[in-house]
């Protein structure tokens, strides 16, 4: 990556990047939209469980952990501007990574654990109780 | 109604509090009294306290910051060396009838604090030190992205080792071991003050380091000189990030799981108890989550101060640049998939231990590859055996045998005999002193006239090289051979006459490097008083080929009077074979940040809280928080943070530089 | 003398003698960016204990028995609209109109207080059940992972007081406009938390 200017004043030299103006545009309507989203995958899961409107428990986790997960996502992209361009992606590359130490530390965890209190706690539950 | 009312104002700390009856502690209490009275008469008598706020305590300049790293971790390497010679007078004598000369309530706080002292207060210290004081230099940059924060990150750490040493003269310390496990670290078993100076000294240090790796990422990132994209970067910079990257991903497991255990020992928790549905054995899970990444944040930068050495006193550009890099990243990754090998034995059962002695020896493989690189640098290379070099390559030899140690640790049913031994305490300063206490010394000599503008006297360093390399040989290798006969660590006392031989044999490598550690210290003291004897008035000494030995030694407090443009690896000695000029004239106004006294403050108002809520003083604690609270608000009030370095200041400096470069005919 | 491209056949430029444009701050954002994801590591050890902790009832009270999922909607509902007068406030500030600026900030912290009163309301509940933080490990990591996400929404709520009286005194001048950015990913990141302890703490608690 070599400098490149046209000798602008103020022009910024630098290895291609901007200014604090790469700072994500916010719209009403981005907004609005992640709102409204919000509010459904909000809704549907307290409605579930309140409602008890799926039988089988395990599969009415599954559809909470689900939609949760999509509403994460829904918080990512309308809220939080998270896309692959800010700070020359460097944003996404410390979220991805952070995402996979979150995965190996939480199922590593529930791994280990689980074999743990089987192996050494007799008596207790599995413990692992998700 | 005053044993209320003394109770409300001091909490639990009273008279019976200093450790009057141990004659040890009084004596070493008297000799550091007198020496800090020394001290402190010595710097009013000089007048020199207005000189130490304003140009070093107040400083948010990253080369200083680096300085005042490297004056900690020497001083508690000093304190945690005590600790060690101390247990190996204990095991060396303690057999049979002989119980010693240390108690058990004494030598559990010793080994404790000794691993504490070395990990958190020596060895992150001078790792934080290093890359604070060249990473900036290194990708052209004047300083690092928030100066601010890295005087305060210094602070937090220094308050953290100020809590550890008054450990020793109000209360004690805990007696846990250096990772405090659970249960024997909850309130059931350990009620006493000495795992809450452990807690304490530990979150308010974390603070800072975390603190710290998002200022070196930040600056990694966004800082870097026009030119220079990600593999053109110097290799030490690259384990930098890499050791950035893993301290921010890494040190908040640390926060999290002290934080519940002191909320089983403040609020009654059950995290960690054996009531109440608590389980131990997530402690233990949790801390070496954390606990595996540090020891790679320890090794990481040592092997970027390898590549540089390595590369400079071979005269040849580092072999193999590419997968040196790649092999840093997957020790990165890999470090987070091998936590469980610390406790094979708790278990997990057959299928856990085998993912984890799996994920382990892979981890040796880039390490591996990591070695032949730098062989092959020195391979048809010009070597000088400048101490840096000497250093590196008892590293070399060192290092690898520790790594081996560790691989045979790696197979679980192996461990399950080795567990706990002194087979694995032989392992382990096999690969931190010969890896990155080796590290540490290579990047001080190298470094070293870099920020003085002097070298260090190679005689006395030669003296403490020889003593650290065979004393540490001396002292371990008996550890190794006690290991796979079956002794256990932590011991005070043997039964066996026939092993005592071996710790003798220990003493006497710790008595080396005692010895070496001196030699370590007459050569800071020779050097200083021979500094015009050894003066570098070329700011690159050594031949080097990064950036920073663009730069005076010392360089000036805005680093580079104009960025460095990079049109390659190896980025100045790209500039010395091109025939790049320094510019001579058109200086220009720099914009430099202020000091600032906030950083010092909001981390004495840290050790207070740190204090009182040891002490269970709870109002002390309350007030020092809302001082915490205060200061730091009306920090945020202050947008008034920076200043000019005005173009007739720079061009003094430069061409007095100038000047200096002409007498030496460069 | 400017710094040019290096073409070929010229002498490579190797110092930059123009003027220097370092754009002050410009590393705030992606710092702070790592802060976010040191504290999202916080949590997700919270979360691992919840994971381990979550059944362990100790022959105390149940989440099924304790959780009361009416609470919890009115709680989620207050944080998510503190979210979006938040990015209202961001759309304001885009705009420069301060005083939009200072009202949609003052409803985000109404919002904000009301999930802490209606928080504080609930702990003080169970507690007033004997199913303190002490009674169970279940209850210690509820009390924990709930608790903390509390103290980070009182730590933001400190944080956009000081800011409102930041941008009455000195309006939406480039430090304060950087500071409003780094709390917008702060709140709306303590959001993104609420997702995970609703579902996982509450919603999965109250179905055990």
């Amino acid at each position: 990556m070599s400098a490149d200017t046209h000798g602008h004043a103020g022009q910024h030299h630098g290895h291609g990047h901007d200014h604090g103006h790469d700072a994500p545009h916010s719209t009403r309507g981005g907004y609005i939209t992640g709102f409204l989203l919000s509010v459904v995958l909000t809704a549907i899961p307290f409605g579930i469980v309140m409602g008890g409107w799926i039988a089988d428990t395990r599969i009415a986790v599954g559809i909470c952990a689900a939609l949760a997960m999509v509403q994460i996502v829904v918080h990512m992209i309308y809220f939080l501007h998270m896309n692959s361009k800010s700070e020359q992606g460097w944003s996404l590359m410390a979220l991805i990574f952070t995402i996979i130490i979150v995965v190996i530390a939480l199922t590593g965890s529930l791994w280990v654990m689980y074999n743990m209190n089987l192996n050494m706690m007799p008596g207790m539950d599995s413990g692992a109780g998700m | 109604m005053s044993e209320t009312l003394t109770k409300m104002i001091f909490g639990r700390l009273s008279l019976e509090s200093l450790p009057l009856h141990e004659p040890i502690v009084v004596a070493t209490f008297a000799g550091v009294a007198l020496g800090g009275i020394a001290l402190i008469g010595a710097l009013t008598y000089f007048r020199l306290w207005g000189y130490l706020w304003k140009e070093w305590f107040t400083t948010v300049d990253h080369k200083r910051i680096g300085i005042m790293y490297m004056v900690l971790g020497l001083v508690m390497l000093l304190r945690g060396f005590a600790d060690a010679i101390m247990m190996r007078i204990q095991q060396s004598m303690a057999f049979g009838a002989n119980e010693g000369y240390l108690n058990a309530h004494h030598y559990d706080q010793i080994f404790t604090a000794h691993g504490v002292i070395m990990i958190f207060f020596v060895a992150m210290p001078f790792v934080t030190g290093l890359m604070n004081f060249v990473v900036p230099l290194q990708i052209g940059a004047r300083d690092v992205s928030f100066p601010f924060l890295n005087n305060f990150s210094f602070w937090m750490t220094a308050s953290g080792a100020a809590l550890v040493m008054a450990s020793l003269f109000i209360g004690e310390f805990a007696r846990t071991g250096w990772l405090a496990m659970a249960p024997l670290s909850g309130l059931d078993y350990s009620p006493d003050v000495g795992v809450d100076y452990y807690i304490w000294a530990l979150q308010i240090a974390g603070v800072g380091t975390l603190l710290s790796g998002v200022n070196l990422v930040a600056t990694i990132v966004k800082m870097r000189a026009p030119g220079m994209g990600l593999m053109k970067m110097p290799i030490f910079t690259w384990t930098a990030l890499a050791t950035n990257i893993l301290i921010v991903a890494a040190f908040p497991v640390l926060t999290a799981v002290l934080a519940m255990l002191s909320l089983d020992r403040y609020v009654g928790t059950q995290f960690f108890t054996n009531t109440g549905g608590g389980n131990p054995m997530m402690y233990v899970n949790m801390i070496w989550i954390w606990g595996h990444p540090e020891v790679y944040i320890l090794i990481l930068p040592a092997f970027g101060i390898f590549s540089e050495v390595t590369s400079t006193f071979s005269g040849k550009r580092l072999f193999g640049y590419t997968s040196m890099v790649y092999a840093v990243l997957v020790i990165t990754i890999l470090s987070y998939l091998v936590w469980l090998h610390h406790f094979f034995t708790m278990g997990s059962g057959a299928s856990v231990n085998s993912f984890f002695g799996i994920t382990t020896m892979i981890i040796s493989i880039p390490t591996g590859a990591k070695i032949f690189n730098w062989l092959f640098t020195m391979y048809k290379g010009r070597i000088r055996y400048e101490l840096p070099m000497m250093w590196t390559v008892a590293f070399m030899l060192t290092f690898v045998i520790g790594g081996m140690t560790g691989v045979m640790l790696a197979v679980p049913p192996a461990d399950f005999v080795l567990h706990n031994s002194l087979f694995l305490i032989a392992h382990f300063h096999n690969v931190i002193i010969g890896g990155v206490l080796f590290g540490m010394f290579a990047g001080i000599n190298y470094w070293w006239p870099k920020a003085f503008g002097f070298k260090l006297d190679k005689k006395w360093g030669l003296v403490s090289f020889w003593c650290w390399v065979v004393g540490f040989w001396v002292a371990f290798t008996p550890l190794y051979i006690l290991g796979l006969m079956g002794v256990t660590r932590r011991l005070r006392h043997f039964e066996d006459p026939s092993l005592q031989i071996w710790f003798v044999i220990a003493a006497i490598g710790a008595a080396i490097i005692a010895v070496g550690i001196a030699a370590f210290l007459l050569q800071i003291f020779v050097s200083i008083r021979n500094r015009e004897a050894l003066r570098d008035d070329s700011g690159d000494p050594w031949q080097g080929r990064t950036l920073e030995w663009a730069t005076s030694s010392p360089p000036a407090a805005y680093n580079f009077p104009f960025t460095p443009v990079i049109h390659d690896l190896d980025a100045w000695y790209d500039m010395k074979s091109r025939g790049a000029k320094r510019p001579v004239t058109g200086y220009l106004p720099i914009h430099m940040p202020k000091n600032t006294g906030t950083g010092i403050i909001l981390a004495g108002f840290s050790l207070v809280i740190g204090f009182a809520m040891i002490w269970y003083i709870w109002w002390l604690a309350a007030a020092a928080f809302l001082g915490l609270l205060i200061t730091a608000i009306v920090h945020t009030f202050n947008y008034d943070r920076d200043f000019y370095i005005s173009a007739e200041e720079v061009t003094e400096t430069e061409n007095a530089r100038t000047q200096v470069l002409a007498r030496l005919g460069a | 003398m400017s710094a040019t491209t290096v073409t070929t056949g010229e002498t490579p430029v190797f110092y930059q003698l123009e003027e220097e444009h370092h754009e002050p701050g410009g590393s705030t954002m992606l710092g702070f960016w790592m802060y976010l994801m040191s504290d999202c590591l916080i949590f997700a050890m919270l979360f691992a204990a919840w994971g381990v902790y979550g059944t362990s009832f100790a022959g105390g009270p149940t989440s099924h028995e304790l959780f009361e999922l009416p609470l919890v909607a009115v709680n989620t509902a207050m944080l998510l609209f503190s979210s979006i007068t938040y990015g209202f406030a961001m759309i304001a500030m885009q705009e420069q109109r301060q005083g939009a600026v200072q009202g949609w900030l003052a409803l985000t912290a109404l919002f904000g207080a009301a999930f802490l009163g209606i928080e504080l309301y609930e702990f003080s509940n169970l507690i007033h059940e004997g199913a303190g933080p002490w009674r169970s490990a279940f209850l210690s990591s509820f009390f924990t992972l709930v608790g903390t996400h509390g103290l980070h929404v009182t730590f933001g709520l400190i944080w956009l007081f000081t800011l409102m009286v930041q941008v009455a005194r000195k309006g939406l001048i480039p430090a304060n406009v950087r500071r409003l950015q780094c709390l917008s990913l702060f709140w709306h990141f303590l959001d993104v938390i609420w997702i995970g302890v609703f579902t996982f703490v509450y919603l999965f608690g109250a179905m055990r």
